[in-house]
């Protein structure tokens, strides 16, 4: 595997992946852990500065229920940058004043999605979900259900998945086989080549 | 080159209709049962006005084709599966005659690759079947090009059918059955639409791709091959919320076949749009290609054959 290669799968939204596949020196994923005061405007202030030194904002969990010790709201925000950009991007979010825990640390690889389609809610959506987590090795990070005609008829679920780097391959062998332990199709997503 | 042309389908009238246009003449053509065979050249016009209006293509038998002299056979019967008869004896009955066979039938090449090769290997004639994937693409010659050894694998869309109806599924938020019938009004799917929907037909191209980069193994029961019939628009409207939509894709490697329903980048270059096929060959050395166009129809299929032709060695 060669080295751009790593940083593509190394990227979480795998679709951004894609656009700057081919940007000279590549782009890696970042994430940032902010602690904002609970206050109008806030979030903004904190998210410009790393369009500004130019980062690439992938998604932004805003943990608004939570509270950090010291009655902030923590932040976590993926972005993907040129690595020689990243520490000015920290910089840039230091200098406005925004409170940075954590900057860097990679603590998911990829993530992937997949549609299950069948008696989905039929046949015991969340222990579906439970054996994903723990037969695939992945952490459910969302869950878009789509049942037009009925939770009793044929329904569609996309699940969003975190996974260690490199395991894509295995957390889809084992989703597989609990679709076909539950009679649900598996539409994988396709991976390797350019297309992923 | 002379052709002699066995089956007058689509493909194969196409072949006789543009054979000239190629500088090769047509010997003979036969249908399953009646020929023209003529060492001078047959009738072309003729024959194919008799075929359309429902008359005798000639009055040969079928049979009387490997009388004829020719130097390359167009086999362009339909594909059938498992011993791909009559198809394959077709072929062996030309090789060994020491002449050259293109196969636009894709039953011989995916289910007896290895058969094939070795009456070719005693034969002084080639065997070549670009037109048994992806119509009009040039896609085994693309490989042939790159050498098959630095080809690493073969995806795509080679269904043109499953695909425009997952691409009217998407864009109308419609279901399966729904869009099969507007389908088959269109003409874009055949009455029995199976092996198409159920994803037998790209299986076999895929088949004969994987044939190609490990020379020889795979057969369609090698294949891992599933449909789209499952597939509801609520599924689709799902994969749109994050940027994606499905297709039919099919991966051929040195290591197996599979087609199925698969996620893609909605506006990802494997996510071609209504009867469009498409073929991404990743290789070693130079990334990935990719190569898209019409997978299916008489002339279409036909370019291939006769280019085909034109990569042959004089016998």
């Amino acid at each position: 595997m060669n080295a751009r290669k790593q940083e593509v799968t190394a990227v979480s939204d795998d679709s951004a992946a894609e656009e700057n596949a081919e940007t000279d020196g590549g782009v890696r994923a970042y994430t940032v852990r902010l602690e904002l005061v609970d206050e109008p405007g806030e979030l903004l202030r904190a998210l410009a500065p790393i369009a500004d030194n130019g980062g690439n904002l992938l998604s932004i969990h805003h943990e608004r229920g939570n509270m950090t010790p010291r009655g902030h709201i923590p932040v976590e925000v993926d972005l993907e940058s040129p690595p020689d950009r990243f520490d000015g991007i920290v910089d840039a979010l230091r200098d406005a004043g925004v409170n940075v825990i954590q900057a860097g640390a990679e603590h998911y690889g990829e993530e992937i999605n997949v549609v299950l389609v069948g008696n989905i809610v039929e046949h015991d959506l969340s222990n579906t979900l439970s054996r994903i987590e723990d037969e695939a090795n992945a952490v459910v990070r969302d869950l878009s259900l789509s049942a037009p005609n009925g939770t009793e008829a044929v329904s569609s679920a996309r699940i969003r998945l975190a996974i260690d780097s490199g395991r894509s391959d295995a957390a889809l062998e084992a989703i597989r086989s609990i679709g076909s332990d539950k009679e649900l199709t598996v539409v994988e997503p396709l991976l390797g080549g350019d297309t992923a | 080159m002379k052709l002699a042309i066995l089956g007058a389908g689509d493909v194969g009238r196409s072949v006789a209709d543009l054979a000239g246009e190629y500088g090769h003449d047509v010997v003979a053509l036969a249908d399953s049962t009646t020929a023209t065979v003529d060492a001078d050249g047959i009738d072309i016009e003729g024959a194919l006005e008799r075929k359309a209006g429902g008359d005798a293509l000639g009055s040969s038998d079928p049979a009387d084709v490997f009388e004829s002299e020719y130097d390359v056979l167009v086999e362009a019967t339909p594909t059938t599966l498992g011993d791909a008869e009559p198809g394959f004896s077709h072929v062996e009955r030309a090789l060994e005659a020491d002449r050259h066979v293109v196969l636009a039938n894709k039953g011989p090449v995916a289910e007896r690759y290895e058969e094939l090769r070795a009456l070719e290997a005693d034969s002084a004639g080639s065997i070549r079947f670009e037109a048994t994937v992806g119509g009009a693409i040039p896609v085994l010659s693309t490989i042939e090009d790159s050498t098959p050894q630095a080809v690493t694998a073969v995806r795509g869309v080679l269904n043109g059918t499953a695909n425009f109806i997952l691409t009217r599924m998407a864009a109308e938020g419609l279901d399966y059955e729904h869009v099969l019938a507007e389908a088959q009004d269109l003409g874009v799917a055949e009455a029995d639409p199976t092996f198409d929907v159920d994803g037998t037909d790209a299986a076999l191209k895929f088949v004969i791709l994987a044939n190609v980069l490990a020379d020889g193994g795979f057969s369609l029961e090698d294949a891992t091959v599933e449909g789209i019939q499952s597939i509801p628009g609520s599924a689709l409207d799902l994969a749109a919320e994050d940027g994606r939509t499905i297709r039919l894709i099919g991966e051929a490697t040195r290591d197996g076949v599979r087609v199925g329903p698969r996620l893609v980048p909605e506006n990802g270059p494997l996510a071609v749009t209504g009867t469009r096929n498409i073929v991404q060959i990743e290789t070693r050395n130079a990334g990935s290609l990719h190569s898209s166009g019409r997978g299916a129809g008489g002339p279409e299929t036909a370019t291939a054959v006769l280019s085909d032709v034109g990569r042959l060695p004089p016998l």
